[in-house]
């Protein structure tokens, strides 16, 4: 049973993997509000938040220009 | 939809076009005596038809308004449709080869209509077409929302979702053409396994991109089960589908593992592909668009992170329980079935929470059809989960393997959780993404969903029968030690219920072809939705002009 030695680590690397990426959502207070979280989803106006961030922060300084 | 590219857009599209089709010619000049070279005018084709589109639009306006003020929902609309489209095609051919069961004189003498080609035509064509194009769909559309961000590009999403349906096309056109590397749920060759890599490496980047971009600090649980899907498939696409193309040339390749070793690769790919294709995204798709639709927050989200995180860490390991009684050493074979029985503390969690949201609000699953699919969705994720862990217990697995049973488990998760929340996503979101006030016509939902949930349980209760009949006559011995039954008495024994199973199979289908009609007559005649600031909301209206005690 080679394919074992292949299969097993492949398997646990993505585990371990899972975990680290458990752990960075932890560290990243992704669990701060849970049911805060969990409502936001409802109250949504379908149009992206305007905020500082990536390409909406152009349309700020556009509008700032203005 | 052109009218949303800008002119650099356009010339992108272009170019990625131009190229695609130049290597479809290159694949049909090499391949000229080999099935590969049909390939290869398919991809021709494909590219040169997207490569016109594009072109007659060139010289069209450009966009004017700020695109970053909207969510681009274009290839969102497209997918949905895709997905509708594959449904029916996948569907059909999944009564026809139920049929040929039932009467084999179904095939005509054909070779490319024999069971052994149809067969994974109906399996690809739900499985990637309708469930991959929806899960693609809906996740360009949930990722959005919960990001509260735009895509960040306008190329991605567009060569992700027709890159991927170039790949569908490759599978079932290979198939019929008797091109296949006989692995189940893997049979497409080794150019079309490279295409889906490059295809949904850029998926991947895609979904990244936006969450990183996004405007809501929380990731909502949906992008964790759809962000495991995507990884995951990748990972189990690419180990599975190692193998050397036995020339440049042509279509055929040898897998790089043999015997025993290739049955472990292709069950831990094929386990998982249940797993992380047909369970986690559509997870994702139940709990954004179940809160949704029932304006309830979902019922404990703290379970549905844990539950996520169960599913991934137990579900990898579960792909030997396909092999129990097999060269596979005894103890992979037990440790296949461990993690399967502890697999059913996630599944239930989930099909629990999503029950749980619904508890109270049961009024609004009794009404409106929409709810009803995905309560039913739910029910039957639970009722398959169950079954599925049951079914890996060695000695259950020993009556159950190899017979019907085993269809008949495979369907009750196909069509009574898969097809079912897709299609109550489906409904949610049709209104949505093209502005409308409701579907076309609510009573084409409610026949829709009966005639699923009938064709579901006819198809499921069909092969549970045959199934176990199938298995109880296989290990029936006489007086004399020998076999009591010979194959064919078991045959003649299921046909009723091969009967039963292309009736329950045509009702589904029939269903699936009303939500197609129904999309398309709510995008053609029901008017937009009106803003919703034109109206005095509802408090406003019922206040008096002038508060009476002044």
């Amino acid at each position: 049973m080679t394919i074992l030695i292949i299969l097993i680590p492949v398997t646990l690397s993505m585990g371990a993997f899972g975990l680290a990426a458990f752990f960075w959502s932890l560290r990243n207070g992704q669990y701060e509000d849970l049911s805060g979280d969990a409502e936001r989803i409802l109250h949504d106006d379908d149009v992206p938040l305007k905020s500082l961030n990536s390409t909406s922060r152009m349309i700020v300084t556009k509008e700032t220009k203005r | 939809m052109m009218s949303n590219l800008t002119g650099a857009e356009r010339t992108k599209a272009m170019i990625i076009t131009g190229f695609g089709a130049m290597v479809g010619l290159l694949m049909a000049i090499v391949g000229h005596d080999d099935p590969m070279g049909a390939h290869g005018w398919i991809t021709l084709l494909f590219f040169g038809v997207l490569f016109f589109v594009v072109g007659n639009a060139f010289y069209d306006p450009e966009p004017t308004e700020d695109r970053a003020a909207l969510y681009y929902d274009d290839p969102t609309k497209v997918g949905i449709i895709l997905a509708l489209l594959w449904a029916v095609v996948g569907m059909s051919m999944g009564v026809w080869v139920a049929s040929q069961l039932a009467w084999p004189d179904l095939r005509f003498d054909a070779a490319w209509s024999s069971f052994g080609r149809l067969r994974p035509v109906h399996t690809s064509g739900v499985i990637f077409g309708f469930g991959g194009n929806a899960l693609i769909a809906t996740s360009y559309h949930i990722m959005q929302r919960t990001s509260r961000a735009r895509m960040p590009d306008q190329i991605s999403p567009w060569f992700v979702l027709l890159g991927f349906n170039l790949f569908c096309i490759l599978a079932a056109s290979g198939y019929i053409m008797g091109i296949t590397q006989s692995k189940e749920y893997a049979e497409p060759e080794w150019y079309a396994d490279l295409w889906l890599v490059v295809v949904w490496v850029v998926y991947f980047i895609l979904y990244m991109r936006t969450l990183a971009r996004r405007n809501e600090p929380h990731i909502y649980v949906a992008n964790w089960y759809y962000l495991s899907f995507i990884l995951v498939v990748a990972i189990l696409h690419i180990v599975n589908n190692l193998a050397l193309p036995a020339s440049l040339t042509g279509a055929k390749s040898y897998s790089l593992f043999s015997g025993v070793q290739d049955a472990m690769t292709q069950w831990w790919y094929g386990h998982n592909a249940v797993a992380f294709f047909l369970t986690t995204g559509f997870l994702g798709m139940l709990y954004y668009f179940l809160p949704k639709r029932a304006e309830r927050p979902i019922y404990s989200y703290r379970l549905s992170i844990l539950s996520f995180w169960g599913i991934v860490f137990f579900y990898i390991w579960v792909g030997s329980h396909h092999l129990h009684y097999t060269a596979l050493p005894y103890w992979v074979q037990t440790l296949g079935m461990t993690f399967s029985i502890m697999l059913l503390v996630p599944s239930w969690a989930s099909a629990g929470n999503a029950l749980m949201t619904l508890n109270g609000a049961w009024h609004k699953v009794r009404d409106d059809a929409t709810l009803r699919f995905m309560m039913v969705a739910a029910v039957f994720y639970g009722l398959s989960t169950f079954e599925g862990s049951f079914m890996a217990i060695r000695p259950v697995n020993g009556l159950s393997h190899y017979t019907d049973w085993t269809i008949g488990h495979v369907h009750s998760g196909a069509m009574g959780w898969v097809a079912m929340i897709t299609f109550g996503s489906i409904y949610a979101l049709v209104p949505v993404l093209w502005r409308r006030e409701t579907m076309y016509s609510w009573k084409a939902v409610e026949w829709h969903f009966w005639l699923a949930l009938t064709g579901t349980v006819i198809y499921v209760f069909a092969m549970w029968n045959s199934g176990i009949i199938q298995g109880l006559m296989w290990r029936t011995y006489n007086e004399a030690g020998t076999l009591r039954y010979s194959f064919v008495d078991s045959l003649v024994a299921m046909h009723p219920y091969y009967i039963a199973r292309a009736f329950g199979g045509l009702l589904f289908l029939t269903g699936a072809c009303i939500c197609l009609w129904n999309v398309v007559m709510t995008i053609r005649r029901v008017p937009l939705l009106a803003p919703a600031l034109d109206y005095p909301t509802s408090s406003e209206a019922m206040e008096p002009a002038v508060p009476a005690a002044e």
